[in-house]
C-alpha cells in the first residue's frame, strides 16, 4: 500500500507533462516519454560528469527543456496545426520525432544500461511490520507531489496559468481578450517539455534507463491523463496514485502478472461509468 | 593515321578493363551477412556482438583473408524486431549476394530466420538463441552459446546443483520471473530441477515485463522466508529486483540464478557492492581458469574499440562468443578449401573447434554437445568502479567443476558485507 502510494507519485511526476499536453492542449505529444528519457540522460551526464544530485540536475534542466518544448511546439504549430492538419498528421510528426530521440540518444551514449546511485537511493525507513519506506521512490514521489503543487499554483494562480487554462476552453474568446493563443501554447507547452526534464532525472534513480526505456511508459502516461480526466492536474495525482496502489496491492496479494491487467481495467470500468475521466469537466 | 590512335586507345582500354575485372574477381570478397539488433531494446548486446564480429573479419584480412580473399561483413539494423528479418535476409541472399550467413542477436531473432534458412539450405550459425531448433531440428544450424543439449535447464542447472551441496541443506524455494520468452524458460527448467533435487516450492510467480516497483514483489517473497530466491529476470527488472532485495533486507541462503542484466559492465559498475553474495549465471568472468588462449589479445582490441563504438566497455558476456563464431566459419571455409553450405555444415558438424572461448564441439539440434553455463558469485565488490571488475577475485567461478576459481561463500548475508 505505501509502496503503491510512493509509485503513484513518482507516475505523477512522469504524467504531469502529458497533461497538461494532450490533457490540456489537446496536443496528441506521443513523444513526450522521449523527452522523459532525454531528462534522464541529462541527469547522467551532469552526474558522471560533475557529480550532480539527479535531481538538481532535473531542476537546472527544465529551462533548457523549456526552451526546447517552445521550438517543438512553433515548428508544429507552423508545419501542422495552422493548416489544420493537426490530428493525425500531428500524431505522425510526434511518433517521428520520439524514434528520431530514441536513435539520437542511442548514438549518442550507446545502448548501454545506464543508472544513477545517490547517497540515498539505497536507505529506507523501517516502519516495523515489514512495512518500510525506501528513499528511491520516497524522493520522487515527494517531488512529484511537489510538482503536482507547483502545476496546480501555476495554473490557477498565474496570468498565464490561466490563459493556459483558457486556450483549452476557447481560443476565440481568448483571442478577443488581446491575448495570442499561439504564444500561450508555446509556453504551456515548454512547461509541459520542462516537466519531463525532472520526471526524467527521478527515472534514472529509480530504474535502470536505455533510450529505448520510453516505450514502457507511453501506455502508463496516456493513461493516467485520461483516467485523471483530460487536463486535471489533480485528477492526474489521484489517477497515478490509484494505479501506483493497484499495480502494488496485486503484485503482493494475487501475483504481479495480474497487476497491470487490473489497472487498465480499472482505466476501462472508470471510463464506462465517466467517460471524461475522474475529473473530467 | 589519327584511326590507328583511336583504335589503339580503345583496344589498351578493353585490355585495362579486362585486366581489372580479373583482379577484382580474384580478390572478390568473402560476404557474410547478417541483421542485427542495432537499435531496440536488445541493442546492448546486438552491437557488441557487431563489434566482435568485425574485430574477427579485421583479424583475419590481416593475415590475408580466406581462401586468398578479403572477409566482408554485410549488415543491417533489425531494430530487435523479428517482423523485419524475413526482408533483411532476402535482401541480402538475393540482393547482395552474400556467400554465407549469420544469426542476429537472440532467440526471437533467430525465430523467424528459421524457416527461411531451412528452405534454402543454408548453414546458420545461431548468437545466443535459446532453443530456437528445438521444434525444427534443422541438421545445418549451429549456436554458439554453451547452453548445451537440454537449453531450458542450462541456466537454473548449476545454480540448483549447488544449492543441493549445501550443507544443511537449503529445504525452501522462492522463484520468480518476468513474462517474457527466456524467464519463462528458464522457469519451466528450475521447476523440473526443484522436483529432482527434492525441494519444496514456497513462491511461483511471474510479473509483466514493464513493472518498474518490485517492492511488493520482493516483499511477498520475503513473507514467505525462502531458503533459495530464484530470478529469471531482465535487465531492468535485475536492478529492480536487486535493489528492492536490499531495502526490505531479503536475505535468503541462496540469491541469484538467471538474472540477465549483472553481467554488463554498466550495470555492474552502478549497482556496486550490491552485488556481493548474488550467485549468477554468466559466461565468462575474467578468473584464472577461464583464459583461453587467443582471448587476452581479443579483449584487449574489443575494450580498445568498445568505447568509439558505444558498448560495454569489459565485453565479458557475449563478445567472446561472437568472435567465435567467426573462428568457427574461418577454420570451416579453410577446411573445406570452399563456400559449400553443406560441405561446411557437415564439417561443422564433425569437428571440435578451438576458439577464445575454449573448445567448442556441437551435438544434439545444433546446441553445445556439453553445457557450459557458468555460476558465479560476486564476492568483495567495493564502490563503483569499473577497473575492479578487470581482475580476478570479484566474480569468482562455482560451476562447472572444471573452471571452478573458487569457494561459495554460504549463506549469501555471510558474502553481503
Amino acid at each position: 500500500m505505501v509502496a503503491g502510494l510512493l509509485l503513484g507519485g513518482f507516475y505523477a511526476a512522469v504524467s504531469l507533462g502529458v497533461s497538461l499536453i494532450f490533457g490540456l492542449l489537446d496536443i496528441a505529444n506521443i513523444a513526450q516519454p522521449a523527452f522523459v528519457i532525454l531528462g534522464s540522460y541529462a541527469a547522467y551526464v551532469m552526474n558522471s560528469a560533475f557529480g550532480f544530485d539527479p535531481i538538481l540536475s532535473g531542476l537546472l534542466f527544465t529551462p533548457v527543456f523549456f526552451v526546447l518544448g517552445a521550438v517543438v511546439y512553433r515548428v508544429y504549430y507552423e508545419s501542422f496545426e495552422r493548416r489544420g492538419e493537426e490530428s493525425l498528421r500531428g500524431l505522425v510528426f510526434f511518433f517521428g520525432l520520439l524514434f528520431i530521440m530514441e536513435v539520437s540518444l542511442s548514438l549518442a551514449f550507446g545502448v548501454d544500461y545506464r543508472l544513477l546511485q545517490t547517497a540515498y537511493t539505497s536507505k529506507s525507513i523501517d516502519l516495523g511490520g515489514g512495512v518500510g519506506i525506501a528513499f528511491r521512490y520516497l524522493v520522487p514521489c515527494v517531488v512529484g507531489l511537489a510538482m503536482t503543487l507547483a502545476l496546480y499554483l501555476f495554473l490557477g494562480r498565474t496570468f498565464y496559468g490561466r490563459a493556459i487554462m483558457a486556450v483549452s476552453q476557447d481560443r476565440l474568446a481568448l483571442r478577443l481578450m488581446g491575448a495570442d493563443p499561439v504564444q500561450i501554447k508555446t509556453i504551456a507547452f515548454g512547461v509541459g517539455i520542462a516537466a519531463a526534464s525532472l520526471g526524467g532525472a527521478l527515472l534514472i534513480s529509480i530504474a535502470p534507463v536505455i533510450p529505448s526505456t520510453d516505450r514502457d511508459y507511453i501506455g502508463r502516461m496516456f493513461a493516467i491523463t485520461v483516467l485523471g480526466g483530460m487536463g486535471s492536474i489533480g485528477g492526474t495525482l489521484v489517477a497515478a496514485v490509484i494505479l501506483g496502489v493497484s499495480e502494488s496491492l496485486m503484485s503482493t496479494f494475487f501475483g504481479p502478472s495480474w497487476s497491470l491487467a487490473v489497472s487498465f481495467g480499472l482505466l476501462l470500468t472508470v471510463l464506462a461509468v465517466r467517460p471524461a475521466g475522474l475529473f473530467g469537466r | 593515321m589519327r584511326h590507328w590512335v583511336l583504335i589503339a586507345a580503345v583496344v589498351g582500354m578493353v585490355v585495362l578493363a579486362a585486366v581489372g575485372a580479373f583482379v577484382a574477381q580474384a580478390a572478390d570478397p568473402i560476404k557474410i551477412g547478417f541483421g542485427m539488433a542495432l537499435t531496440g531494446g536488445l541493442s546492448a548486446n546486438g552491437k557488441p556482438a557487431l563489434l566482435a564480429l568485425q574485430i574477427w573479419k579485421d583479424d583475419v584480412n590481416k593475415k590475408g583473408g580466406l581462401l586468398g580473399r578479403p572477409v566482408e561483413l554485410v549488415y543491417y539494423d533489425d531494430q530487435t524486431n523479428p517482423a523485419t528479418v524475413p526482408g533483411i535476409y532476402s535482401k541480402l541472399l538475393d540482393v547482395d549476394k552474400v556467400d554465407l550467413i549469420t544469426s542476429g542477436y537472440g532467440t526471437n531473432l533467430i525465430a523467424p530466420l528459421m524457416p527461411i534458412a531451412m528452405e534454402r539450405k543454408l548453414l546458420v550459425m545461431g548468437i545466443f538463441g535459446l532453443a530456437n531448433n528445438e521444434k525444427y531440428k534443422y541438421p545445418n544450424y549451429f549456436q554458439i552459446s554453451p547452453n548445451g543439449p537440454d537449453p531450458e535447464i542450462s541456466t537454473p542447472l548449476g545454480f540448483f546443483e549447488l544449492a543441493a551441496r549445501q550443507n544443511p541443506k537449503p529445504q525452501t524455494v522462492a522463484i520468480v520471473g518476468a513474462d517474457a520468452e527466456y524467464p519463462q524458460n528458464a522457469l519451466v527448467g528450475a521447476r523440473d530441477l526443484i522436483k529432482k533435487f527434492g525441494f519444496k516450492t514456497v513462491y511461483d510467480k511471474t510479473y509483466p515485463p514493464s513493472t518498474v516497483d518490485f517492492t511488493p514483489i520482493v516483499r511477498a517473497i520475503k513473507a514467505t522466508n525462502p531458503d533459495v530466491v530464484f530470478v529469471a529476470s531482465y535487465p531492468p527488472d535485475s536492478v529492480g529486483m536487486l535493489r528492492a532485495a536490499h531495502e526490505i533486507g531479503l536475505q535468503p541462503k541462496l540469491f541469484g540464478g538467471g538474472m540477465v542484466g549483472l553481467q554488463f559492465t554498466s550495470v555492474m559498475a552502478s549497482v556496486g557492492p550490491m552485488l556481493n553474495g548474488i550467485v549468477n549465471y554468466d559466461f565468462w568472468a575474467p578468473e584464472s581458469t577461464m583464459m583461453f588462449p587467443g582471448i587476452k589479445e581479443f579483449f584487449k582490441d574489443y575494450q580498445a574499440r568498445a568505447e568509439k563504438a558505444g558498448v560495454d566497455p569489459l565485453g565479458y558476456y557475449l563478445p567472446p562468443y561472437s568472435y567465435a563464431v567467426g573462428q568457427i566459419l574461418g577454420q570451416a571455409i579453410e577446411a573445406t578449401k570452399g563456400l559449400d553450405q553443406q560441405k561446411l555444415a557437415d564439417y561443422i558438424r564433425a569437428t571440435e573447434f578451438n576458439t577464445i572461448v575454449g573448445k567448442v564441439k556441437f551435438g544434439k539440434n545444433g546446441e553445445w554437445a556439453k553445457g557450459r553455463t557458468l555460476m558465479v558469485q560476486y564476492q568483495k565488490v567495493q564502490g563503483t568502479g569499473i577497473d575492479q571488475f578487470r581482475g580476478p577475485g570479484k566474480k569468482v567461478v562455482l560451476y562447472p567443476d572444471e573452471l571452478k576459481s573458487g569457494n561459495i561463500i554460504y549463506p549469501y548475508s555471510a558474502a553481503k558485507n
